[in-house]
């Protein structure tokens, strides 16, 4: 549990929380979207990548594909891609053909709205929709193998290329998901921009505190032992916190991982990404 | 289903030192621990791994319980004929997993 208190800083954590609640909200037009960038948003070019505050022996495991634990998913997803599944008896390949091609720079641009859901769907409920929809296959449960693993293989197609947010249709959800970001929750009463926008780069029980930019999932962290998604991350800060935590697959996670995604806008995505 | 990634050196001078990594897909579960409803997790860990280079036993390790899941284990070698080197899991519960991969030796 990460319940300790802000070590090596200089100034008390209740100060820098109360001096966050009395920044000014200047609101500036966004090049894409119209989000408001609001002054304490990470600066675009200030924004990095958790990649960049891990050790040298971490980043050696993500870089190379035979040491990241991360590709051993890559390696099932690829297998899961061809099964032929559900009552259809058709696999991913049979509509959309080679995932490389197919899937190239679909997952930097997830979660993506649904037109027929009139929201957004991140990528584990986007394969379960095909699964259920067009495969007629029982939908995969949260952080189960295979679901993981179709999630990495996929999002594995879009490594190195930018994040992309620019749908006008998720500005609510955007917007919905910042309210989530900036709320007070918990018996710690915290919210998560006190940690990773105000506070990032010091230390929160010898650990560093990361911006928190959704640019590697799913990706496998050590202290898990296993690939996780987003939502499990999520989680994770909520418990820590001492928040009640959101079902898997509330609407919710989705908002923030929308959110998130516009925050990290342009970052390259890692995928399978390694953390501590 | 295991699955094993492995990185050998496709090419190597005769003499050459060349390090080899392998990464499998394990749980390795402890046995220390219990489930939710207090009834303890049995062991299920990777206990031994064996490479050898066109049949000769060039490295083996035994795996203990402290060990994460997916042991990432490297190990350097001297290149010494083209061939096949294979590398070979063994633990509990019948666990057996097979892997190869091929050396060109100039």
């Amino acid at each position: 549990m990460r319940n300790g208190a802000f070590n090596g800083s200089h100034r008390s954590p209740g100060r820098v929380f109360c001096l966050s609640l009395t920044t000014t909200t200047i609101i500036a037009a966004f090049l894409v979207t119209t989000i408001p960038v609001v002054t304490r948003d990470i600066p675009p070019d200030k924004r990095k990548s958790t990649y960049e505050q891990m050790s040298a022996d971490t980043r050696a495991m993500q870089d190379e594909d035979t040491a990241n634990p991360g590709m051993l998913w890559v390696l099932e997803g690829h297998a899961a891609w061809r099964a032929k599944v559900g009552t259809t008896g058709r696999s991913c390949a049979d509509c959309h053909g080679d995932a490389p091609n197919a899937m190239n720079g679909v997952a930097a641009r997830y979660p993506a709205f649904d037109s027929k859901r009139g929201a957004p769907v991140d990528l584990e409920t986007r394969i379960n929709i095909c699964r259920t929809e067009h495969q007629q296959a029982p939908a995969l449960a949260f952080e189960s193998k295979e679901l993981l693993a179709l999630t990495a293989y996929i999002g594995r197609q879009s490594r190195g290329m930018a994040i992309e947010s620019a749908d006008a249709r998720l500005e609510p959800f955007i917007t919905a998901g910042r309210a989530i970001f900036e709320r007070r929750q918990g018996q710690l009463n915290l919210a998560c921009t006190h940690c990773h926008d105000d506070n990032w780069g010091q230390k929160l029980a010898g650990i560093p505190v990361p911006q928190g930019h959704p640019t590697g999932y799913p990706l496998y962290r050590l202290e898990w032992q296993t690939l996780g998604s987003l939502q499990r991350r999520l989680r994770n800060c909520l418990i820590g916190i001492r928040a009640e935590i959101y079902p898997y697959g509330a609407p919710e996670y989705v908002a923030l991982e929308t959110f998130l995604m516009w925050r990290a806008r342009g970052m390259p995505m890692e995928t399978p990404g390694v953390r501590p | 289903m295991a699955s094993a990634l492995i990185n050998v050196p496709p090419k190597a001078k005769r003499g050459e030192i060349i390090a080899i990594k392998t990464l499998i897909s394990h749980q390795m579960e402890t046995g220390f621990r219990h489930s939710e409803t207090g009834v303890p997790i049995p062991r299920d860990i990777v206990t031994h791994f064996v490479a050898s280079y066109n049949g000769e036993e060039i490295f083996s390790a035994q795996l203990f319980p402290a060990i994460a899941a997916n042991p990432f284990i490297t190990f350097y070698t001297i290149a010494t004929v083209s061939g096949t080197i294979e590398f070979k899991w063994t633990g509990d519960n019948g666990f057996v997993a097979t892997e190869q991969a091929k050396i060109i030796v100039e």
